[in-house]
């Protein structure tokens, strides 16, 4: 999914000088929705590795996640907005993320944190999934072994970008996504073959063209 | 259980037992003997294959079939004690003739000693890869039996209830940590993850098999009165 071009930023027009006494905004639609979802995202850590301990870096005081609103945490899926998976998964795990991702309710977007999570990692093997991308749809990945707060910061300033790129009037951005009823699958299995061969994962993640 | 339970107290140990030392200048092989293996011995002739010392501990290596006769009498004997099971493992070397072991690490806490116990399977085709489970001895061998099984396929012979403990249940590809396992596992990745998205853990799992409902009757009476009352606790 390509982003599309940012709206210029003089769509918001205030007006004090009419006369009237009473001032007012004119804007789009767009651009006021999609800034109070980018300014409120609430985050569901899914940490199970390292990457959570910086994780929690990021959240306290010193890197403060507050100041990108998302100093609440949602432990509950259902009051999730962004999925932050942190850590390796092995595929034990895999139902659980994917009914965790089907838990949370639209909108909502997915951060892959560090490298497990992106491509396995280190952990090329029987246990650990190659990257959370097979299993739920990933807007962001950061990279990082475990990536420093920054690294998650800079990823969670790209989403905030991403939302506000958003059209309404494009409704297949909120289309759930439904597994194949027959695999459970939702990318094809030479996809998945493919994106989880040596380094396969690392190779196919494109940057997104910011 | 057959002995009744007998509370140590940390720190504190038999009169006979030597004082609490670091051990230094251990050979690679060979040194000081636990004394437990040369009561083995003494006990069950046939059933003591050889002793090892290595690194100043000791290996004994027991005939299969006995060896729940063995760990019970270092339970129970009043001159062993051996009342602490640290771990329940096996051992698969890459030469193809060495038998598998299965390793037992006792420690005996009352008189500070430490053994290691293996049972060698040997892989002519012929001895299955049994052994007897010490459950019955030791509770805490209930798990470690389990994963040894999960990663190693060693039943245990008599173990109330061996299922994969690290795996998914419905894990098919084979052993782990067995040699002839590739690492990568067996399966494609996609049939990896579509078996593992199948496995449907809440269908295992359910909320009846967790609830406490059934624990409820085995609470002290005076817990049961007070969770009947509503009294929550923390508060």
């Amino acid at each position: 999914m390509g982003l599309t071009a940012r709206p210029s930023d003089n769509l918001a027009r205030t007006d004090t000088a009419s006369g009237s006494g009473e001032s007012w905004v004119a804007t789009r639609l767009d651009l006021l929705v999609n800034w109070g979802r980018a300014g409120s995202l609430w985050p569901m850590p899914f940490g199970t590795a390292c990457c959570a301990i910086e994780f929690m870096a990021t959240a306290a005081s010193r890197f403060d996640l507050a100041r990108f609103g998302m100093e609440r945490m949602s432990f509950s899926p259902r009051q999730a907005d962004v999925l932050i998976c942190a850590g390796r998964v092995p595929f034990k795990l895999a139902p659980v993320l994917r009914r965790i991702w089907q838990q949370m309710p639209q909108p909502k977007w997915c951060i892959s944190m560090g490298a497990c999570a992106s491509s396995g990692g280190m952990f090329d093997n029987y246990a650990v999934v190659q990257g959370i991308d097979t299993i739920i749809p990933v807007d962001v990945y950061v990279p990082g072994c475990p990536p420093r707060p920054e690294g998650l910061l800079y990823g969670i300033l790209m989403l905030q970008e991403k939302v506000k790129r958003e059209r309404m009037s494009d409704a297949s951005l909120r289309n759930e996504m439904d597994p194949d009823p027959e695999s459970g699958l939702y990318i094809p299995p030479q996809a998945i073959d493919e994106l989880s061969e040596p380094f396969g994962n690392s190779v196919h993640q494109t940057r997104s063209g910011l | 259980m057959s002995a009744s339970f007998s509370v140590v107290i940390p720190g504190s140990a038999a009169p006979d037992a030597p004082a609490p030392a670091t051990p230094r200048h251990l050979p690679n092989r060979g040194g000081a003997v636990n004394p437990s293996a040369d009561a083995l011995r003494a006990r069950f002739q046939g059933g003591i294959l050889r002793v090892e010392v290595i690194w100043g501990e000791t290996s004994v290596y027991v005939e299969r079939l006995r060896l729940g006769e063995i760990v019970q009498w270092l339970h129970d004997d009043p001159s062993e004690r051996y009342d602490y099971l640290s771990d329940v493992t096996a051992v698969e070397y890459r030469d193809p003739e060495q038998p598998i072991e299965v390793v037992w690490h006792l420690r005996s806490l009352p008189y500070r000693r430490f053994l290691r116990l293996k049972v060698e399977l040997a892989r002519d085709g012929k001895t299955p890869l049994e052994v007897p489970t010490v459950w019955s001895i030791y509770k805490g061998a209930d798990w470690l039996e389990r994963e040894c099984y999960d990663m190693f396929g060693i039943r245990f012979v008599g173990h109330p209830d061996l299922r994969r403990i690290l795996m998914w249940e419905q894990y098919r590809e084979g052993f782990p940590l067995r040699k002839d396992f590739p690492l990568r596992g067996r399966f494609s990745r996609a049939e990896q993850l579509r078996q593992a998205l199948a496995a449907n853990p809440e269908a295992r799992y359910s909320m009846e098999e967790l609830t406490v409902a059934q624990a409820f009757e085995d609470l002290p009476e005076a817990m049961r009165k007070r969770l009947k009352g509503g009294e929550r606790t923390g508060e």
